[in-house]
């Protein structure tokens, strides 16, 4: 058995394990049920008493959209009205979901999107020097 | 769960309303936007009333801290139409701060300390260029785990409309019926930001492109125009231009009173008899990402409250910061069942001459979405509408009973009122 990991059940800690290209949620002891993003107290039976388990990254497509006029941190990466990015929700193969960027999909169509496309975790390098870090995103298998 | 739902313990009414004009006014500070909403509110009131009467004062607002540079907000606004020393309270709810506001209201005066409200509601959001207001609607959002994916305002809509389009065979075409109601609404009202129907709108861009001397573009269909990427441009796939609420400077204001002295003020005030709100986690969260479950548990805690149901709601006013969001408020105040909303915008049962008119105003869409405004606006077209003061845009008939639903961001808040007309 695996020694329990000792990290708070914080956003630092999650991006701390992105860093480290691990996609890390919460399961909680009492009752099982899983969170990713993770959290500290159980919102299905309110217990504390969590522990930080890894998903596998696999999953599928339950909504997406193609963005356009984007956010300027989005934009400083060189996206704009007519390279627009894509962004979505994923559904794990462990049955929850998280946000996060899409790869792969052709940003000029769209519509060719599927939902339910079979999608797999990819750690995206952005920023420069100091700034440098690993953002989550899922690519269309 | 369900959410509490007994009886209000003391009757609450509305016997004023009042707003500014909505629109880009760079000449205009929020204060002088709540100003010009507190003014159309006192002439609104029948009897009159003296301001000295008012006891406390919530004001809706989401993020004048960003939009102005100014945050508290509540005494600056209580101080500029005469009311400190009275208490003022700022109610932040993201684009459902108003409604709330008003909720909060109808507790002061249910509670029985106090017997006469002010609530206002007012966002400035014009100071800043595009690209900072998106930035700032995103704040509505989970800045941890959903802006660093890239989700913007309308993304999020967005991501919403490509579930129900899937799970549902809707189309980006149904969406576009929704903007062009709103405009026709829109357009009968005189304090709307867009006070013009799609097919003028249409025809104005080629009268300026002949007098010009530039090229006249060919539309021939408010269609043709409205799938031109030019004229109506992609902002988050599948969501265009004209599926998004504007970006608005405006302010609104309501006078509750307790039941037993509105006719001190009126003889025709406007009861609100159903209160219902409820919270969310973030979308990701959800179980269903075609509904906003947050507005189906205040809807329910409303209607329980009220004692009525969907059925017997005449006209509502309902959250289209997008028009996939009126699609899916439609639904989850239960006027229609799931996956129908579409094809009952497109058979025109919403329109204002509809069996179930929603968004007579014009909605968020064409008159104008200052988001921290915009729930008590919703709440401003009820009245008239109750009274049959809406003029060109009144609907027939008698309204005995009224809906409104304001949704706060993705969906985190909902807060739905129902409000009755008695002869």
């Amino acid at each position: 058995m695996n020694e329990k990991i000792q990290r708070p059940f914080t956003a630092s800690s999650f991006n701390q394990f992105l860093q480290e290209q691990k996609l890390m949620g919460t399961r909680c002891e009492k009752c099982n049920a899983l969170f990713i993003p993770p959290r500290a107290i159980c919102a299905k039976c309110r217990s504390d008493q969590m522990t930080w388990v890894e998903f596998s990254g696999k999953g599928k497509l339950a909504a997406f959209t193609s963005v356009n006029i984007g956010l300027t941190f989005m934009n400083a990466q060189g996206f704009d009205r007519k390279n627009p990015y894509q962004t979505g929700i994923v559904e794990l193969e462990e049955g929850v979901m998280i946000s996060a960027r899409l790869l792969g999909f052709n940003p000029q169509d769209p519509a060719s999107i599927k939902i339910g496309a079979p999608m797999h975790v990819e750690f995206l390098e952005i920023g420069e020097g100091e700034e440098k870090r690993m953002q989550l995103a899922f690519r269309v298998d | 769960m369900t959410l509490r739902n007994r009886p209000i313990p003391r009757g609450v009414s509305i016997v004023g309303a009042g707003m500014s004009k909505f629109g880009a006014f760079p000449e205009k500070a929020s204060r002088d936007l709540f100003i010009e909403a507190y003014k159309d509110l006192v002439n609104s009131v029948d009897k009159g009333f003296d301001p000295e009467d008012i006891e406390i004062i919530y004001v809706g607002n989401f993020s004048n801290d960003l939009f102005e540079g100014q945050s508290h907000i509540a005494p600056i606004m209580a101080d500029s139409i005469g009311l400190v020393p009275r208490p003022a309270v700022r109610i932040e709810d993201a684009c459902a701060s108003s409604g709330v506001a008003l909720r909060q209201g109808i507790i002061a005066i249910a509670s029985g300390m106090y017997d006469i409200v002010l609530i206002g509601g007012v966002e400035k959001m014009n100071n800043l260029p595009t690209s900072k207001v998106t930035d700032t609607l995103a704040t509505g959002g989970d800045i941890l785990y959903e802006i660093p994916a890239g989700f913007t305002f309308p993304g999020f809509y967005a991501a919403m409309a490509t579930a129900y389009m899937h799970r549902y065979g809707a189309t980006p075409e149904d969406l576009m019926n929704v903007a062009i109601k709103n405009h026709e609404n829109g357009a009968l009202n005189p304090k709307a930001q867009f006070n013009v129907t799609i097919p003028d709108w249409m025809e104005k861009r080629k009268a300026s492109a002949k007098r010009k001397g530039k090229p006249v573009p060919t539309w021939e269909t408010t269609g043709d125009f409205l799938h031109d990427d030019h004229a109506n441009p992609m902002i988050a796939y599948p969501l265009r231009l004209f599926d998004c609420s504007p970006i608005t400077d405006g302010a609104t204001a309501v006078l509750l009173v307790a039941d037993e002295i509105a006719n001190q003020f009126t003889d025709s005030p406007i009861h609100i008899i159903g209160s219902g709100q409820a919270s969310d986690m973030p979308m990701h969260d959800r179980e269903d990402l075609t509904t906003i479950g947050a507005a189906r548990y205040a809807s329910h805690a409303a209607y329980q409250m009220a004692g009525v149901t969907p059925q017997d709601i005449r006209i509502a006013e309902v959250h289209d910061c997008f028009t996939i969001a009126e699609i899916i408020a439609s639904e989850d105040i239960g006027f229609f069942d799931p996956g129908t909303g579409y094809s009952k915008a497109a058979e025109g049962v919403t329109a204002r001459i509809g069996d179930k008119p929603i968004n007579t105003s014009g909605g968020l869409k064409a008159k104008g979405h200052p988001v921290g405004a915009s729930g008590l606006g919703q709440t401003v077209e009820i009245w008239k509408q109750m009274r049959g003061e809406a003029g060109k845009r009144q609907v027939p008939g008698d309204i005995p009973l009224a809906l409104t639903h304001n949704v706060g961001a993705t969906g985190q808040t909902c807060v739905v009122h129902i409000y009755e007309r008695r002869s």
